[in-house]
């Protein structure tokens, strides 16, 4: 049976969402796109230059038609500004897809987890497919399943810090506990940490900042696309138990069976 | 609690002592800190540090495109009113200087609107000199909304606001302000600006916290280094400015620009002018201490100086550039600001931000319906 991610109705093979900001060209884009086997890709509708004067211009257009896009909300200070973005998106063609970014801390990046359960209440509501990205926070991921989220993002670390998976232990509680997709967005600064997030149980990871800060973005594309794959797989292999000592004896129970062999 | 107070608590500080004591070893050290303290910060300005700038560099580029990626962000000012009230002895719009004054119709504004829109141009800062008659908030908010016909964010620069004028300017459209404290030294500041409401060194001290509490998204400070002596100290304080801004306003972007004097040739006063050395340095200390900070370089120096400063720490460059009213539309008539010393249009920049490896941008904000935040 094929593995598949189903999100919003659509079966997705791929489970590496691309992030398209910071690139230095524009136009790796689409090369990090094919390169990646990604079929998600999120844009900020702020960098959207709907019309601008060169067609190159539009980051839209080195967007392939077959990628589904998902505008996120960057920029976004509380759910109001979401919600309009989100609005906004949809109205210019973007699809119905958002990915829900509400950040008020301009020192550290995170994101308002209440701000974002309002904008995600409101936006599914109007038939929009939501993806929150949140600090990972079980009751939080909750009140987002109540309210129609298609998925939980929950942040590795700060955007842009590469710093991994710092919140393991809170990610690992939502991927027991929630029944949406759990797809870690921000942190993953290498495609191992990729992979330790697919071998957890991550329905998917969303790479940004390690992929467009890379010496050469597309072969860390590929990389990355790799990883996820790997890391998928070996989640779906089941690990094999991992014991925290060697325990050729059993001290503590051993007593039992002294002398079982000379009796 | 206003930045004031920090002014009060670094004024008598012996910064020459200090600078003094600082040795090689101070300067690994802090390079080799991830979270950098404002004497951290300091040791990084001390003269004792450039001896140390390609250590710094190395970690200012590595920090910026962590944070921002290889993105350059370009806007150009549009000068709206050269009347001003004041006498700043280092600026051409003093009032004492016979000069023709002019402020912009909305026809006007609508012509150099078009004019800037058709380079690709996305982000635009608005200038007045600081006359309340001739340009007034409801002027401003005026050009505001005429302005966003063409552009996707508008910022001003003009005289400092009350906090409900900021909040009716952001009403109408405004997102960022650019306020500029020129000198942090008290004294220095008031022996520059000889008359008019800028004279109020508090008043304009305060406007850029005034400016986050009225919800503007980005809130950009400087100091026009070379006007006060020891531009050290004056780097200091404005890394501190921007430092307590960011702390006390987690929801407002701050961004600080590094303008250096070039003495207009109305002023005959002697000053001590940065090299490119100096401005390097400051750059780099600035960008190691707030590593989020967006880091605005003006076309007041020229076109190769801006080229090196790409990957630096830089976030931001104006293109296109006049300062003259009417300049974008109506041709320059030698009554600017000040001089340009990049005067290289929107493609040249644009091709040398991209041969830098790095992606121009023109659009970095999409206005919202005003019920919405």
């Amino acid at each position: 049976m094929a593995d598949v991610l189903v999100i919003g109705g659509r079966k997705l093979s791929s489970r590496l969402f691309i992030g398209t900001g910071k690139f230095p060209d524009k136009k790796l884009i689409s090369a990090v796109l094919e390169k990646s086997g990604a079929e998600v890709v999120t844009v900020a509708l702020r960098r959207i230059d709907f019309n601008a004067e060169e067609e190159e211009e539009n980051i839209l257009n080195h967007i392939d038609e077959r990628y589904i896009l998902m505008p996120n909300t960057s920029g976004a200070r509380n759910a109001a500004e979401a919600i309009e973005i989100a609005r906004i998106a949809r109205e210019a063609g973007c699809g119905n897809w958002v990915k829900i970014e509400v950040i008020s801390d301009q020192k550290y990046l995170l994101p308002d987890n209440q701000e974002t359960i309002e904008a995600t209440r409101v936006l599914a509501q109007e038939g929009f497919v939501v993806l929150p990205y949140v600090s990972p926070d079980l009751m939080v991921a909750k009140k987002l399943q109540d309210v129609g989220a298609a998925a939980v993002m929950p942040l590795g670390a700060p955007i842009g810090s590469n710093r991994g998976l710092r919140t393991k232990e809170m990610i690992r509680i939502l991927i027991d506990q929630i029944d949406l997709p759990i797809i870690v967005d921000a942190g993953i600064g290498r495609p191992s940490e990729a992979a330790e997030a697919m071998e957890m149980g991550c329905a998917a990871v969303l790479v940004n900042t390690a992929i467009a800060t890379a010496g050469d973005p597309v072969a860390m594309a590929e990389a990355f696309g790799w990883a996820v794959r790997a890391g998928r797989q070996a989640f779906l292999a089941g690990p094999g138990r991992v014991l925290e000592e060697a325990s050729a004896s059993s001290p503590l129970t051993g007593f039992l069976f002294e002398g079982a062999g000379s009796r | 609690m206003s930045f004031y107070e920090v002014y009060l608590q670094f004024k008598d500080f012996d910064f020459e002592g200090f600078f003094a004591s600082v040795d090689d070893k101070d300067i690994e050290q802090v390079l080799g800190r991830d979270d950098l303290d404002p004497l951290d910060f300091l040791t990084l300005l001390a003269p004792q540090a450039a001896k140390h700038l390609e250590a710094m560099a190395q970690k200012a580029h590595r920090l910026t495109i962590q944070h921002f990626g290889k993105v350059i962000l370009l806007y150009t000012p549009m000068y709206l009113s050269s009347y001003c009230s004041n006498q700043c002895i280092y600026c051409s719009f003093n009032a004492g200087n016979h000069l023709p004054r002019k402020k912009l119709t909305l026809d006007e504004v609508v012509e150099e609107a078009r004019a800037i829109a058709a380079t690709g141009l996305r982000h635009i800062l608005i200038l007045t000199g600081e006359s309340r008659r001739m340009s007034p908030v409801s002027y401003l908010a005026d050009c505001t909304r005429v302005l966003l016909e063409y552009f996707s964010s508008v910022s001003i620069e003009v005289y400092p606001l009350e906090t409900k004028e900021y909040e009716t300017l952001i009403a109408a459209g405004v997102d960022g302000l650019t306020i500029y404290q020129e000198v942090y030294d008290r004294k220095t500041y008031d022996r520059l600006h000889l008359s008019g409401p800028k004279k109020d060194y508090r008043y304009r001290l305060d406007a850029p916290e005034r400016g986050c509490r009225a919800g503007m998204r980005e809130v950009n400070i400087g100091a026009l280094l070379g006007l006060e002596p020891n531009w050290r100290r004056e780097a200091f304080f404005t890394g501190m400015h921007a430092h307590y801004l960011q702390n006390k306003y987690l929801e407002t972007e701050i961004a600080v620009s590094l303008p250096r004097l070039r003495p207009v040739r109305e002023d005959s006063t002697s000053y001590t002018l940065l090299s490119d050395l100096d401005v390097v340095q400051n750059l780099l200390a600035l960008r190691l201490f707030l590593p989020r900070c967006g880091i605005t370089i003006s076309t007041r120096e020229r076109a190769s100086l801006r080229d090196n400063l790409i990957g630096l720490g830089v976030t931001k460059m104006s293109a296109g550039t006049t300062t003259e009213v009417g300049g974008h539309s109506q041709g320059e008539h030698g009554h600017g600001q000040f001089e340009i010393f990049d005067r290289r249009g929107v493609p040249e920049i644009k091709a040398a931000i991209t041969r830098k490896g790095y992606q121009p941008v023109f659009k970095n904000w999409h206005p919202l319906p005003r019920s919405a935040g």
